[in-house]
């Protein structure tokens, strides 16, 4: 009840980021790659016995990921839940050690660069999170947390810690004079916003956000949206972008990656990946994004899948979508389906997929229902009638 | 269920074999001389030695530790062609004093422990759940007060006090009960009873109060829960929700500590208990030991008394499997 | 029953009593910083048949309504006013021995966390047994095999050994089928979901908004689904009931609240929404602010701090008055409380329009 008094939402647009003033703000040289992923792969061990523990399984939650991420770009990674976008996120911080495969950033391998030694690539590459209630140390002033990573990286600004860190917050729309306050006097909203403080500190070339606004009201969402889009804009800051709202993931991405169970099944830029897709399951997923537009429901395919995604432990043969998959056939089982670029597809357009769907999502002739909940009863109504 | 029963019992041999080691080990290191000590005070040089080969003192540390070990499984045979004292498996020694099989000693004693364990550990069960679940309903209202105050006290007072008042009042005073101590329930169950009362008392007093606050902190947090809403929404009766959605995830802490308690009680950690009523129980018996430096017995008892926490530990988690499906299908 | 206190607004005509009408609902809850207004004077009615779609953030008293409907503040420190007609029955006043006959049987929930909302210690289809013979004299097996019935109607495989499983062992969508399922299992003539699919990944939230509107139409009863998503509500609902701050902001169709909002708040939250369609770079534009204080509400309108339009009213009446929630114009039953006049909001509109 006593959070601090909110602030503007938008962001000053005229204020640089404090301490950028000699860097060359804006469209960073095209063409280089900021981040490359290549062959990414990790694999939690599921581990059994009482003194000795043999290894009995491997949660294979990111399995052969391959993605580059340009200079001041965007890169959206969707999926549902165990699709391992969130740990893609953290094996490209370096949170997670990899099991397999290349992160390089900056020119920089930094796969399997101890954390303590990459001094340089961690600056240059941080993390928002989810819980802006739990990632920030209810211990700590806002200050503090907001000039921590100066200190940890021994960045000393002209103007100091506190002046510094004061300048952030108003960058992110909080006001200045809250910097010896404590997280827990803050809404939801506003603790995102010194989150984005904190990993601005540093000045940035890659931000990885892991799912920022899926913890905030809609209201709230848009505010946090919007600062996260001036801030890239103005300073050219890349970013990886996890989310598993469809219609976020469209607003702030340039491309867009579509994951299912540890694998990337397509990937496009925005434009196309939301009129253009090619996979089924992309479909599904577009499909079933609910729209607050009575009309346009009606002029949207309607697939509805069966069942949740299964385990990542055990993942299905061949196309790991194909369990799920209405037009799922024989070599779907036995072949798994290379992310290619498909006849019809403008480059830049990859698609895993043997049977590809026609490119668009307009309403079909008749719709696609695998629940059996729900055509089972039609079955007998008709039956009975 | 059985895999998981098989794993914990595993667990629970690997656990006993560590504290053996390690009590074997104090054991070894403490700066005393059994030899000396079970020579008695008319002691010859030559029977000192004596006594040292027939308690194997002479042989190395690892010799030694082996020769326990083995005795623990396969018995052991003390002293020489003259005097020769068979102790059968498990042997954990002979005692300095009595020459007897410190596991003999052991479980002469351990029916008073059980008696007066188990008797006290039952009611302060139902008594502390009882009063704990009243008190969580109660929230706030006067019999929730009582109950806490009530806990507060007898968590205040000592095994002392309350022992010898209650001696005073029930045994000296009113004389309704007979002087306590224990008799074997199989000799007379009435004295038996009569007996382990006041001792029972003293122990439920002391014990209550800590389940009537753990059941009650235990419950709260369970009416917290979104299962106990669901509960209400499908038109349960408030009794039904309490007693069957409630309590039955609210005594899954309570288990582990009762049987932590149980196990450490029988395993004759009520020594004060004891002394007060002046009931033979292994806790007295290892007073006693610590007292002579009887070396062997402090190591029997220590033994004894982990064996049975260990256990109850075994119980707890078969128990914990039964109730929460979650841990029994993991 | 006493009469309202605060006028009668104007969609509160008891013309053929309808089978759901709630009547200046409050939930008041005393704390040490002073009384929370959770719900402050909501009125809605709804037919059996159809469904209501209740739309706010985090601490607009959604979720506090649903539990009112289902008595579920009695014996807590709640303080419920106002008047819940179903069927001719006052449910604010009936006794809680009552009100248990009808939780689960005429009025059932589900909850937005099946996970946590289904014990974890029982099975699934002892739960949804225990749900049936509660209301109903029916022996254990008889009570199991309805389960089981349940369970496969709602689309859970091999639902005989299924029923035996623990709610762990279930996946989330399908924990949710079966939370239906135990909503379901006494043919309830009003059901409330409560944030059903938040917690579940979006095709399986299609599923199941799918299976909440085919049971429905089967079953026949009457829907409120609570929900901050305009999308769900977009998908399922016939009305929508906007809340802000405990009250009632805009109540219509779906077709007039979305297509033709009428409150700035409704606004705010529609253009604040990304969206699969449309121009991709067309930007957000937020509320700014917080959601209010329950416990000390701005006065007036409580939108009014975070309201851009709130200098289009003449002498600072946002402030001041709280407006009513009056009809506006046009056919059917829209209703809006807002003090901008219908020319001003066209002429508001005229000019977002142009930008």
């Amino acid at each position: 009840m006593k959070a601090a008094d909110e602030q503007e939402h938008a962001v000053s647009t005229t204020q640089p980021l404090p301490g950028q003033q000699s860097a060359p703000a804006g469209q960073p040289p095209a063409g280089e790659n900021l981040l490359e992923v290549s062959g990414l792969r990790k694999h939690f061990p599921i581990r059994h016995g009482i003194v000795f523990q043999r290894q009995i399984g491997a949660v294979h939650a990111v399995d052969g990921v391959d993605f580059t991420v340009g200079a001041g770009r965007t890169l959206g990674l969707v999926g549902e839940s165990g699709c391992g976008k969130s740990t893609t996120g953290r094996l490209v911080t370096r949170l997670l050690e990899p099991t397999a495969g290349t992160v390089v950033f900056d020119g920089e391998d930094i796969t399997h660069t101890p954390v303590t030694r990459m001094k340089e690539a961690r600056r240059n590459l941080q993390m928002i999170f989810q819980d802006p209630y739990s990632s920030l140390n209810p211990r700590h002033t806002v200050g503090t947390i907001v000039e921590t990573p100066m200190r940890l990286g021994g960045i000393n600004p002209p103007q100091g810690h506190k002046r510094r860190a004061q300048e952030l917050l108003e960058t992110v729309g909080l006001n200045p004079e809250h910097y010896n306050r404590y997280p827990n006097e803050f809404s939801g909203g506003q603790r995102q916003r010194i989150g984005i403080a904190r990993a601005l500190a540093l000045r940035p070339k890659l931000i990885v956000a892991d799912e920022p606004v899926s913890a905030l009201d809609v209201s709230i969402q848009a505010q946090i949206v919007n600062l996260l889009q001036d801030l890239q804009r103005e300073f050219g800051i890349a970013f990886v972008f996890i989310a598993h709202d469809l219609a976020v993931v469209r607003h702030f991405c340039e491309r867009v990656a579509v994951m299912y169970l540890g694998k990337i099944v397509e990937i496009a830029d925005r434009q196309t990946l939301y009129t253009r897709p090619r996979h089924p399951y992309t479909h599904a997923l577009l499909s079933a994004v609910p729209e607050a537009d009575p009309d346009g429901i009606r002029r949207r395919e309607r697939i509805r899948l069966a069942g949740d995604v299964p385990s990542p432990v055990d993942p299905p043969s061949g196309c790991r979508f194909r369990t799920r998959c209405w037009k799922a056939r024989e070599r779907c089982v036995t072949e798994e389906p290379p992310l290619v670029r498909l006849g019809g597809s403008p480059a830049g357009h990859l698609t895993a997929c043997h049977f590809p769907e026609e490119p668009t999502i307009e309403a079909r002739e008749e719709d696609i229902v695998l629940d059996p909940a729900v055509t089972g009863r039609e079955e007998t109504a008709a039956g009975t009638a | 269920m059985l895999r998981y029963l098989v794993r914990r019992l595993l667990a629970a041999a690997m656990i006993l074999l560590v504290i053996t080691a390690i009590t074997f080990v104090i054991f070894y290191a403490l700066p005393s001389n059994p030899a000396l000590l079970a020579c008695g005070k008319t002691c010859s040089p030559s029977r000192l030695t004596e006594i040292r080969h027939s308690l194997g003192l002479d042989q190395s540390f690892l010799t030694q530790f082996w020769e326990f070990f083995k005795g623990l499984f396969a018995g052991r045979d003390y002293g020489d062609q003259s005097v020769r004292v068979h102790c059968g498996a498990p042997c954990l020694g002979l005692s300095f004093q009595t020459d007897t099989p410190v596991l003999t000693t052991l479980l002469g004693d351990f029916p008073a422990d059980l008696s007066l364990g188990l008797g006290a550990a039952v009611v302060f069960l139902v008594l502390g759940v009882g009063l704990g679940m009243l008190a969580a309903v109660r929230r706030g209202r006067a019999a929730d007060k009582a109950a806490v105050g009530l806990a507060l006290v007898g968590v205040s007072v000592q095994i002392y006090f309350i022992g010898l008042l209650l001696l005073f009042l029930f045994v000296d005073k009113w004389q309704i009960l007979p002087a306590s101590g224990y008799t074997p329930f199989t000799q007379d169950p009435s004295a038996w009873f009569q007996g382990l009362l006041l001792p029972w008392a003293t122990l439920v007093i002391v014990y209550l109060a800590m389940y009537t606050r753990l059941t009650r902190s235990s419950m709260l947090e369970v009416f917290a829960e979104d299962y106990m809403r669901t509960a209400r929404a499908k038109g349960l009766p408030a009794g039904k929700v309490v007693l069957k959605h409630g309590l039955r995830a609210a005594i899954t802490p309570i288990i582990t500590i009762f049987g932590m308690d149980v196990g450490s009680l029988i395993g004759g950690s009520a020594v004060i208990t004891e002394s007060v009523f002046g009931i033979n129980g292994i806790g007295k018996l290892a007073v006693d030991s610590v007292q002579n430096s009887d070396l062997p017995v402090i190591l029997g008892t220590t033994l004894f008394a982990a064996t049975f926490v260990v256990l109850a530990n075994v119980v707890v988690d078969v128990v914990y499997g039964l109730v929460d499906p979650r841990v029994r299908l993991a | 029953m006493s009469l309202q206190t605060s006028p009668r607004p104007a969609d509160l005509t008891p013309a053929p009593s309808p089978f759901l009408d709630v009547r200046d609902l409050r939930v008041h809850f005393p704390t040490e910083d002073g009384v929370v207004k959770s719900v402050d004077g909501v009125s809605f009615t709804l037919e059996k048949g159809s469904t209501l779609g209740i739309v706010g953030e985090s601490g607009s008293g959604k979720s506090v309504t649903s539990l009112a409907l289902l008595g579920l503040h009695k014996g807590t420190r709640a303080q419920v006013s106002g008047e819940i007609w179903l069927e001719g029955r006052e449910l604010v006043a009936l006794p809680e021995h009552e009100m248990r006959g009808l939780r689960g049987r005429t009025v059932s929930m589900i909850f937005q966390d099946p996970l946590s909302a289904l014990h974890p210690y029982f099975t699934v289809g002892a739960q949804i047994a225990e749900a049936y013979r509660v209301h109903h004299k029916v022996s254990k097996k008889e009570a199991r095999d309805r389960a089981v019935e349940m369970l496969k109607r709602v689309g859970i495989p091999q639902p005989e050994r299924r029923a035996k499983d623990y709610p762990h062992q279930f996946s989330g969508g399908m924990r949710q089928r079966a939370m239906i399922a135990m909503a379901l299992v006494c043919d309830p003539e009003l059901l409330i979901a409560d944030e059903p699919t938040t917690a579940l990944d979006v095709t399986v939230q299609a599923q199941i908004l799918d299976l909440i509107r085919d049971l429905q139409e089967e079953f026949g009863s009457a829907v409120i689904l609570i929900t901050h998503d305009l999308g769900v509500v977009a998908d399922i609902a016939d009305d929508i009931l906007v809340m802000y701050g405990g009250r009632r902001i805009e109540y219509g169709s779906v077709r007039d609240v979305l297509k033709r909002p009428e409150h700035p708040y409704t606004w705010g939250l529609l253009e604040s929404m990304p969206h699969i369609t449309g121009d991709v770079d067309r930007r957000l534009n937020p509320i700014a602010g917080s959601p209010p204080s329950l416990i000390n509400p701005p006065g007036g309108c409580a939108f009014h701090p975070r309201c851009t339009f709130k200098g289009w009213v003449p002498e600072g009446r946002c402030a001041v008055d709280r407006p009513e929630l009056l009809a506006v114009a046009g056919p059917g039953k829209h209703l809006a409380a807002c003090h901008l006049t219908p020319e001003t909001k066209n002429e508001i509109r005229g000019r977002r329009a142009a930008q």
